[in-house]
Formats: structure tokens, sequence, C-alpha cells
């Protein structure tokens, strides 16, 4: 399942709605990343996420579909948030199901690593010197670059 | 014709979130390009960045990559999410 939204989401009821999908279940693998209030040493009041409707939702399914042929994966749920946020927010959860954990922690962060230099999403942070688009990270495509 | 879109900063500083385009088709998506700057030429310093990254009908691509009549053609700064 794969989710583009500006709602919040809960941990807890995704994690429980993966879980009762199969008992063949024997690992869930949960990464949930948030908004920090600091970024390249200035502080951040607040962000705004964009999308490319449509394509970002294709984007993270071709980066779902990797992980399913590379791993034995019983199922995912990816949720990414766009529009406004504050610090402390959630942004992004990805979680992996799979019969044992080498499988579900490998999956969890391929799904990262991909997600963060192949979806199209971009950050503009609220700073106070204004408004910043948030510059892509060279150790973002190196840790692609490894799977 | 195509229609053409920009994304983040890249439509920040073009003041554009896109546009149908003319253009003698099949080409490819740096041809999208140089037409668009030969139309726009205040957009030249931005539409030539080394990092702009390009989707065609919603997949990521090269700059060589094929575009035919009625694509959907991208341009974006490199993603930032997660």
């Amino acid at each position: 399942m794969i989710h583009v939204q500006e709602a919040d989401f809960n941990l807890q009821t995704e994690y429980e709605a993966l879980r009762k999908q199969s008992n063949g279940i024997g690992a869930i693998c949960s990464f949930v990343g948030l908004m920090r209030d600091f970024n390249d040493g200035d502080n951040v009041a607040g962000m705004f996420l964009e999308h490319y409707p449509g394509m970002t939702e294709k984007a993270l399914q071709k980066i779902a579909d990797e992980a399913m042929q590379r791993w034995p994966l019983i199922n995912y749920r990816i949720i990414h948030r766009v529009g406004p946020l504050q610090p402390n927010d959630q942004i992004v959860l990805v979680l992996v199901a799979s019969a044992h954990r080498q499988a579900a922690f490998a999956a969890c962060e391929f799904i990262m690593d991909f997600l963060k230099t192949r979806a199209p999403f971009w950050k503009k942070e609220l700073t106070q010197q204004g408004e910043k688009w948030v510059d892509a990270k060279a150790s973002d495509d190196d840790a692609a670059q490894r799977w | 014709m195509i229609q053409v879109l920009f994304f983040a900063s890249l439509r920040e500083k073009l003041n554009c979130a896109g546009m149908p385009l003319n253009i003698q088709s099949p080409c490819r998506a740096r041809d999208v390009l140089q037409q668009l700057i030969r139309q726009h030429p205040e957009w030249e310093n931005a539409l030539n960045g080394p990092r702009l990254l390009v989707a065609i009908n919603q997949e990521m691509s090269q700059p060589d990559d094929a575009v035919q009549d009625g694509d959907e053609v991208a341009f974006y700064p490199p993603v930032t999410g997660g």
C-alpha cells in the first residue's frame, strides 16, 4: 500500500493493519522520518513539501516493486506526507513485513534510500532568512548507489 | 504538441508551472529544453543547470530519451523527500 497525503499517520494503526494481513509474518521493520528544527546551521520554523501528483505515486510503486523482487517480502506500507509541516511532524513511514528479519531490515533501508533519490518530492524550508529550497545531498546518492 | 511541466525551485525561477509546447516530434528531451530556451531566452540560465532532471510521461528519463507527440515532459531539480 502506498499513500501520498497531507494528513498525519499513526504508526500503531498502520502496523496493526500490516501485521494482521498474514500469519506468515515473522518480522516487521518500520522507519519513520521526522521534520527537524535545524538544517545546515539554520533554524527551521516550518516546511512545505511539494510533489508531482501521479509520478510520485508511480515512482514509489516502482521502488516497492523492486524491493519485492529483491527480497522475500510479504507486504509493505509506504506513507509520505506533502504540504505544510512543522518541526517534529512525521514526514514518511515505511513498514516492511517478511518471514525473517534480514529481509525486512534490508528492504526498509533500500526503500528509504531509493525514495530519497528517485521519488519526486521537494522540501522548501522556512528559516529566519526566509524561504529556502533544500539542496539534494551527495550522501543520499551514495546511499542509493550501494544497492 | 506536448505538455511541459516545471517543479519546485525551477518553477519559481521561471515563474511558470507548465505550458503546452509545439515541437517537431519525435525528438529528444534535450531538444525540448532548447526549444524552450529559444522561446524564452530569459530562462536559459535556469534551464541549463547541470543538475536538472527530466521525466517523460512520469518516468525518470535521460536527456537523449525520445519524446513523442502528446507526451508529458517534466523538468525539475534533484529530489529531496523522505
